[in-house]
């Protein structure tokens, strides 16, 4: 266990140096000149040059991406070109409300994906467990954007119900959260079923009906618990796809993020703000998967750790 | 081949057994709709997608509701949206097909050579697919897509660059275990070069897997379209496309809800269509998954 995890410690940061790497060059060689953009358009040549050799831009791809990866051994996102501040505050400043998003929208999809996902498995192969099997392929087919929107028009612009954007309620709150929970409720609903018609098929199962127990209780105390631990251990892929997705959300819902954060560097050609919220990103997605990993034999005890 | 003495309950033809699927038979259904639309939209559109009709709006200048000459009514340039909707659905279809392919493509050589070969070839190949997965995807789409100025193909390219990751990996483990079968052994033995290997022996095996992750890989490719273009960062104006149709009148939706609603469930069904067929090919094609539902 203590080798595994040392070598998988090892695997995450190699990938999180790779990304590091991947995204500086991207971003070195794309046709897309930052300083352009800090000195503005009415900027002189001389201008411009001078404030490429002070950002060290005008230096060749390994002595910049030396110097950053150096910063960033020691905790250094660097400054943001265009706010003057640095990074990891301005990253810091808008991580809770992510954090806060996130939580709210996982625990959304858990609660309906779970639901709908034993309902459907409890009645297999009726009518409605297949109505419910395609409102969960609608779910995983339908655009961020799309629903965001219609959720805003029927509940704040019509019913009035919610805010229209913004942060700072729990009102606020609940439109994001559910446009996310909604949409990844389908995927977890699935699993769920499918987690769930394995167990129900168990001998363990059948022999609890035998000696008399309830149809409540053989779901409940004996089947659920076991059919919920693989869809819980999910939670940590989801993160991953959460932290993807996140971009389109905070900036229809007007939510203080890194995702609008991104957003606003991207369109700003921020090189330090890009490239550290990339980089949080897939720490995010990193420690996720590592963590799936790390409880799948506590779950399933035929899953070794290699 | 002979009558067999057990009567067959199941029609063998893949094709055959998919009519059985109620599911898969929506998806095909919609997805002809669409590919209809889309390749006669020249003839069957009512107006011109780019036209700006003196009366597609209102007094006030607002858009046209659903109704009338506009069927679905008008943007907020007095444009038809029925015809937009239509012209939208060719470049919904191309991005799907061409940025899926080249995923696929790029996917199966990654996925083949890596599990055939192991070694270092193979480290390195997984590795790097590894990196790729640790990638924020959209994040990285938007930050291509907005950098250079997009056209039509480099969208389709910005998305195969980000989407070959899940078939590579699919591919990979299938072409390890193949790789240990007697029959390739047997191949190896009479002296067969690992390109005739790779493409004669093992490549037929996996076409089932291929059309499996092609067909579930378009509804991610049209997803990802719509949302860059939603963005303004994908296919630009006046080139009519769903996600595009959405951005140009976010700031009018609240007036005119069906700018939003009608290209919004065009993107939604034609998603929804690719994934009920892939869903149903899976099931069909995977032997380890049947039985299962």
């Amino acid at each position: 266990m203590g080798a595994y995890l040392l070598r998988r410690l090892v695997q995450s940061a190699l990938i999180l140096l790779g990304v590091s790497f991947i995204t500086y060059l991207l971003l070195f060689i794309l046709p897309a000149d930052p300083v352009r953009q800090i000195a503005g358009r009415s900027a002189t040549a001389a201008t411009v040059e001078s404030i490429r050799r002070e950002l060290g831009l005008d230096q060749p791809f390994v002595v910049q991406y030396g110097r950053y990866l150096w910063n960033l051994l020691q905790l250094d996102l660097g400054r943001s070109y265009l706010q003057r501040s640095e990074v990891s505050e301005l990253i810091a400043a808008r991580l809770p409300a992510t954090l806060l998003l996130m939580g709210a929208a996982i625990l959304c999809e858990l609660l309906i994906g779970i639901t709908l996902g034993i309902v459907a498995a409890l009645w297999r192969g009726r009518a409605l467990d297949q109505g419910l099997m395609i409102v969960s392929f609608v779910a995983v087919s339908a655009p961020q954007f799309v629903v965001s929107l219609l959720l805003l028009y029927v509940f704040a612009v019509q019913l009035g119900w919610f805010p229209i954007g913004g942060y700072g309620t729990f009102a606020h709150l609940v439109l994001p959260a559910l446009t996310l929970g909604l949409l990844g409720s389908g995927w977890y609903a699935r699993m769920m079923r499918s987690s769930m018609i394995d167990v129900l098929r168990a001998d363990f199962i059948r022999t609890a009906r035998a000696i008399g127990l309830t149809r409540a209780r053989v779901i409940l105390r004996h089947a659920l618990p076991n059919a919920i631990l693989p869809v819980i251990a999910m939670i940590g892929i989801d993160i991953g796809i959460f932290m993807g997705g996140i971009v389109v959300v905070e900036s229809v819902f007007g939510w203080p993020g890194i995702g609008q954060l991104a957003w606003q560097a991207i369109q700003r050609v921020d090189i330090p703000i890009i490239m550290g919220v990339t980089l949080v990103s897939a720490f995010a997605i990193v420690a996720g998967n590592l963590l799936a990993d790390l409880v799948a034999p506590f779950i399933d005890p035929r899953i070794k750790l290699r | 081949m002979t009558t067999s003495v057990v009567p067959d309950r199941k029609p063998r033809g893949v094709l055959a057994r998919l009519r059985r699927r109620p599911l898969a038979v929506i998806g095909f259904v919609l997805i002809a709709i669409v590919v209809a639309g889309a390749v006669l939209a020249p003839w069957i559109a009512p107006h011109d997608p780019n036209q700006q009709h003196f009366d597609g709006l209102t007094i006030e200048g607002a858009p046209l509701p659903p109704g009338g000459e506009f069927l679905l009514g008008t943007d907020l340039l007095g444009r038809d949206l029925l015809t937009r909707i239509l012209y939208g659905a060719q470049t919904s279809l191309i991005i799907g097909v061409v940025a899926n392919g080249i995923a696929l493509v790029i996917g199966t050589l990654v996925g083949l050579v890596a599990g055939y070969f192991r070694g270092w070839i193979g480290t390195i190949l997984m590795r790097f697919t590894d990196l790729m997965m640790a990638f924020p995807a959209l994040l990285l789409a938007i930050c291509l897509a907005a950098i250079f100025q997009p056209s039509l193909w480099i969208v389709a390219m910005v998305i195969a660059f980000v989407n070959w990751v899940q078939a590579a990996r699919v591919i990979y483990t299938e072409t390890t275990s193949l790789s240990t079968r007697d029959f390739i052994a047997a191949e190896r033995t009479l002296g067969a070069g690992a390109g005739r290997i790779l493409f004669r022996h093992i490549l037929p095996h996996l076409v089932p897997t291929i059309i499996v992750w092609g067909t579930l890989g378009i509804s991610t490719t049209v997803l990802l379209e719509a949302t860059l273009s939603f963005l303004g960062v994908g296919v630009q104006p006046p080139t009519p496309s769903w996600g595009n149709i959405i951005f140009e009148n976010q700031t009018y939706f609240q007036a005119a809800p069906w700018l939003v609603f009608f290209p919004g469930t065009a993107v939604l069904l034609l998603a929804l269509a690719f994934n009920l067929v892939g869903d149903a090919l899976r099931d069909e094609l995977d032997p380890l998954q049947r039985g299962r539902d």
